[in-house]
């Protein structure tokens, strides 16, 4: 339990507002963070927010789900390309599974992930759903 | 003593931004009916259910991003992040610092969790109102936000929703609605009450009615009409809490107002009771449409028991923020709709 309380504590960024990195050299959006650029390999550690926008690159509807996320089945999982650049890999939600599409404008939320039993904390952390009022 | 009673900060404050967030699954009243007498409506013609990954705390955080986008101010600008709630995800843990930490203000503010049933969100707005009107800060974010619970079978059921809104306080001059004045009432009034390690609220059944809802909000109202020397004719939008549709449509009567007053910041007939963010989402659909020189009374009710009021103003800024988040309707017709069954499971209502 301790060591799930300091992993999740240590995404909290990321998860909860999709904290990025933006790269002093090329100016590359990097998510998740991982203070190295991917594009041209130098360091990069200033944290930078992303739009939380985006569009699904593509999806698969989960019915088997790993363990923790077994009371949200049938979800969809989706590679959501974002408007800085980088795929991001999460649930979609306040979707049906038979809805979703490729290319689907989508946006991120903070919603519940998991719980960690009854006694547990609860892990939040981004979902991305079809856009709102847009 | 009447002097006393109106609440004033000394440095003049307002709303600089708003938002709401309304999940979209929605149970119908008949639907209820019909598991529970057979047939028949309920009080109000259906009410919003928080989906299976929702909670008051990822309610708050969808409300308050529309208010941040709507002030235009930086998360770190917020001295204070308040969260009113009865359904707070937590017995211990303050659902304020999630939210802080998902809106990116943490770590140099206050935050904190208020509790006072229906009410609890217009409690953090004078608690803001006053942080800011000190001077102990620029900008304060209040929340009311709930995902209420009734006993299967209870009345309360056909009510009982989820919902919030949120609102950041700052200086007068950066306002879209200036606060000409609040008060508060409150008494101890037992008609609705949760016991530790319950499910369910309990309530008083008709109780609930004259000595609580009534009393609180008709003395609050008048009060605050009385100290401002203004009658319902001087406002253009009421909004009262809203446990139903008869009770704020009638308590307006009784203070002198009209329906075409208070339709507009009248939500529960769609989305049922959100508690916390009931009157104040009603706040955000009228400030959605409102006008510079518009002047808003909205008067909460929270049981246990007690009323806040205040008399807003709006400013030239309205215009301008209205379309820089989604409005409260943006949510309201995304609308999906769902049976009893698929409603005991999103709310958990199964246990083994």
């Amino acid at each position: 339990m301790e060591a799930k309380v300091a992993n999740d504590w240590r995404l909290r960024g990321q998860r909860y507002r999709l904290e990025g990195e933006r790269c002093g050299h090329c100016g590359a959006a990097i998510f998740p963070p991982r203070d190295i650029c991917p594009e041209c390999g130098k360091p990069a550690k200033t944290p930078a927010p992303l739009s939380g926008r985006g569009e699904v690159y593509t999806f698969s509807t989960v019915y088997n789900a790993p363990e923790g996320f077994e009371p949200y089945t049938p979800y969809t999982v989706a590679l959501v390309k974002l408007e800085e650049g980088p795929v991001v890999t999460a649930q979609l939600t306040d979707v049906a599974p038979k809805d979703v599409q490729i290319g689907m404008p989508v946006e991120m939320v903070t919603r519940r992930l998991r719980t960690h039993g009854e006694e547990g904390t609860i892990v939040y952390g981004y979902k991305f759903r079809p856009r709102v009022g847009a | 003593m009447t002097e006393a009673r109106l609440m004033k900060p000394q440095r003049a404050v307002g709303i600089i931004g708003y938002g709401a967030y309304v999940p979209m699954y929605r149970l119908p009243g008949a639907e209820i009916a019909r598991v529970w007498t057979g047939g028949g409506r309920g009080p109000v013609r259906e009410k919003a259910v928080a989906g299976l990954d929702e909670d008051t705390i990822t309610i708050a955080i969808e409300a308050a991003r529309n208010a941040i986008a709507r002030a235009e101010i930086l998360p770190e600008a917020l001295r204070a992040i308040w969260v009113g709630s009865e359904s707070h995800p937590y017995a211990v843990k303050p659902s304020a610092t999630l939210v802080a930490e998902a809106l990116g203000a943490t770590p140099y503010l206050l935050a904190g969790d208020f509790e006072f049933a229906c009410k609890a969100g217009t409690e953090a707005l004078q608690a803001a109102m006053g942080l800011v009107g000190s001077g102990m800060g620029d900008y304060a974010l209040a929340i009311g936000a709930d995902t209420a619970q009734g006993r299967p079978g209870d009345e309360l059921e056909y009510t009982a929703a989820s919902g919030g809104s949120a609102f950041i306080i700052g200086p007068a001059e950066r306002a879209v609605a200036v606060c000409m004045g609040s008060l508060s009432y409150v008494t101890d009034t037992p008609d609705f009450w949760r016991r530790a390690y319950q499910h369910y609220p309990s309530h008083g059944g008709r109780f609930t009615g004259e000595p609580a809802y009534f009393h609180h909000i008709e003395s609050a109202g008048r009060a605050l009409m009385e100290e401002l020397a203004l009658t319902a004719q001087d406002f253009t939008y009421a909004i009262f809490h809203q446990p139903n549709v008869k009770f704020p449509g009638r308590v307006a009567e009784r203070l002198g107002f009209t329906e075409a007053q208070i339709e507009t910041g009248l939500l529960s007939g769609v989305i049922g009771n959100t508690y916390a963010g009931a009157s104040l989402t009603g706040l955000s659909a009228v400030l959605d449409i409102a006008k510079p020189g518009d002047r808003i009374l909205l008067v909460s009710f929270g049981s246990g028991a007690g009323s806040d009021a205040f008399a807003w103003e709006l400013t030239e800024r309205i215009t301008a923020c209205q379309d820089k988040a989604p409005h409260t309707a943006d949510y309201i017709k995304r609308r999906v709709e769902i049976d009893y069954a698929l409603y005991t499971r999103y709310r958990g209502k199964l246990r083994d």
